[in-house]
């Protein structure tokens, strides 16, 4: 009764309002997400304004923050199917040490690049089929996959690295680690991109919708006709092709190949997935929040640097924002669930 | 009669469990067939078999329209017009409406493009019409998860009766349903009839059944206990049967474990 003689009075207002509501229930997630990286630029911007107002320092954000976002953007797509990834840092070796492997024996580097995806999406189809065919939890079969394929590439390489200054010059160094217009760095091209194509996969394909409905209720996806089995194995070997791809970018940013590479990469890149708002259940998330929060994590590094504090404080915070983030997504739908 | 669907000598095996043993079941192009049954006794398990996300044993037919069908999976089954609605609703509880109906059937082009819009206005017409939801707060982007019972019953009910199936199976569909409800969902069931369509109606409670049927049939422990021809049982007759089974797994007195495949004309 009462509502409705509100209604009555005040209708302009009421629909802007209940507008205004449906969007933030909609985008709730992505609006936050964007004010926390607001919040954190601003933190910087007080903290040390001359570094913050100048260009330099948005570089090199976009030079190394793709390394991780790359991975972080398909690796949101495999907790949305509520499964888990750890072994992409170990891929990302392995598809370079494929790589190394065809260009010193033919010199050839697209045929290298090519062998290096290959390795990858053959590396990441590996745990899709062990999670799915065989039937172990990806927690594990991705840590056991980790050690596995960092021991190959122990094993292959001998330990050596291998210079990649033979690739200056190519289109394949020049496109993923050359300066567009001598400022903004390749790198952060192939991740909007990546972010761009990723979005519209999850959220305009069938696939996409499939990943979602997996994530949320696998037993219904499956009484439904949902192919559970394909969905979960192509999210996993899109994660080996991007990290194998990240791996690549990386190494020819550095001009080298060291076997040890994708060594530290693990912690950033599940914390941006996290802090984007993608549950650690499944069932939910967004590339946008993922992409938002690759470049928090990115800043927080440089910040901590700016700040004049050890590297090692990155790691603190970057295991904070995981517990945080993962234990606020806990909090949260246990609220839902009993409203 | 023609058959839409025939199953013959169909037995599922899960570890110990022989949830079903040597089930022969058919529906006509234009049957409604009841299936009764105790808790545990089968009858989910013998509708996931047709929706083919249970495989049966070795040994078992699936013939449709005439055809064995080899490979059978839920896609082929759906792509061949039967829908179901699952008694345990098979809703994706974080997704919207509109997700939730087109969930292993999306609309898209020939490149699996999603058409989004349509999805969500074809999600905002079933509301208005079949479901009949009138809450303002509900949207074609509402999560299913903050739906009551009743509600998330209508979504998948409506669901399967959108894709214009040849044969609709319903698991239960009146549980949890409000008196008003349950009337417009026997009457769904009548619609299905007279649009000489064909359906498989499970529920407990026979007086729901036993009007909208063509055929009943009994199963019992993973057997068909026996079946009748609605015009030759009345409901008080079919009610004594059903404690009958109950306590000795028979319909009749007489001693026969009625796994016969012809209704019985004896009762
Ligand atoms: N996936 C499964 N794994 C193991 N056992 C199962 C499975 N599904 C069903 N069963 C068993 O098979 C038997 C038949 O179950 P089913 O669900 O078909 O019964 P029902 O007739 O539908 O019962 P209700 O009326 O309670 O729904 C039960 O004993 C059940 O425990
Ligand atoms: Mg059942």
């Amino acid at each position: 009764m009462n509502s409705n003689s509100v209604k009555a009075e005040l209708p302009s207002r009421t629909t802007l309002w209940s507008a205004v509501t449906r969007l933030l229930r909609r985008y709730g997630l992505q609006i936050g997400i964007v004010f926390v990286g607001i919040f954190v630029w601003l933190l910087f911007l007080i903290g040390s304004p001359r570094t913050f107002l100048s260009f330099p320092i948005y570089s090199s954000f976009m030079s190394t923050t793709p390394f991780f976002a790359l991975m972080a953007l398909p690796l949101t797509l495999v907790i949305i199917a509520a499964e888990i990834d750890l072994s992409f840092p170990s891929i990302m070796a392995f598809g370079m040490t494929a790589f190394a492997l065809v260009l010193t024996r033919t010199g050839n580097v697209a045929l290298a690049f090519v062998a290096c995806l290959l390795a990858g999406l053959f590396a990441g189809w590996l745990n899709g089929i062990i999670v799915v065919r065989v039937g172990i939890p990806s927690l594990v079969a991705t840590l056991g996959t980790q050690f596995f394929w960092r021991g190959v590439v122990l094993v292959v390489t001998a330990g050596n690295g291998i210079g990649l200054t033979s690739t200056i010059g190519t289109v394949f160094h020049e496109g993923v680690a050359g300066r567009i217009g001598g400022l903004v760095p390749a790198q952060m091209i192939w991740t909007v991109a990546a972010a761009v194509v990723l979005w519209f996969v999850l959220n305009r394909h069938r696939f996409g919708a499939h990943v979602y409905l997996v994530g949320d209720n696998v037993e219904s996806a499956r009484l439904m006709g949902v192919n559970v089995e394909r969905t979960k194995i192509t999210v996993f070997a899109l994660m080996g092709l991007f990290a194998a791809f990240a791996g690549f970018v990386v190494s020819e940013e550095v001009l080298y190949f060291w076997p040890t590479l994708g060594e530290g990469y693990l912690l950033n890149t599940l914390a941006s997935v996290f802090l984007g708002g993608t549950s650690v259940f499944g069932g939910t998330g967004t590339i946008f929040g993922t992409f938002v929060a690759s470049f928090i994590i990115g800043a927080i590094n440089a910040g901590i640097v700016a700040a004049g504090l050890t590297g090692f404080w990155t790691n603190v915070i970057y295991g904070l924002i995981v517990v945080v983030s993962v234990s606020l997504q806990a909090v949260l739908s246990r609220k839902l669930a009993h409203s | 009669m023609d058959y839409f669907l025939q199953m013959r000598n169909i037995s599922k095996t899960f570890g110990e469990v022989k949830a079903l043993r040597n089930v022969n079941f058919e529906v006509g192009t234009n049957e409604i067939v009841g299936l009764l049954g105790d808790n545990g006794a089968g009858k989910s398990t013998l509708i996931k078999i047709i929706m083919g996300y249970h495989r049966p044993d070795p040994g078992g037919e699936i013939i449709l329209k005439g055809k064995k069908v080899e490979d059978w999976s839920v896609e082929k089954a759906r792509s061949y017009g039967i829908e179901a609605v699952y008694q345990e609703r098979a809703l994706a509880d974080l997704q919207p409406l509109w997700r939730n109906i087109f969930m292993g059937r999306e609309i898209t082009n020939r490149f699996g493009v999603l058409d989004v819009k349509k999805m969500r206005e074809e999600t905002d017409r079933l509301m208005r019409t079949t479901m009949g939801f009138t809450s303002a707060a509900i949207s074609a982007d509402s999560l299913v998860r903050n739906m009551s019972g009743g509600e998330r019953q209508g979504v998948a009910i409506t669901r399967a009766l959108y894709f214009q199936a040849e044969m609709i199976i319903l698991d239960e569909p009146t549980m949890g349903l409000s008196l008003s409800e349950t009337k417009k969902c026997l009457e769904f069931v009548e619609d299905i009839k007279k649009a000489g369509k064909c359906c498989i109606f499970i529920d407990h409670n026979i007086y729901h059944v036993y009007p909208v049927a063509d055929r009943i049939v009994v199963i019992d422990r993973g057997m068909v206990a026996g079946q009748f021809y609605k015009n030759q049982v009345s409901l008080e007759e079919l009610t004594a049967r059903l404690y009958l089974v109950a306590q000795t797994g028979r319909l009749n007195s007489n001693g026969e474990a009625g796994a016969g495949e012809e209704p019985r004309g004896e009762l």
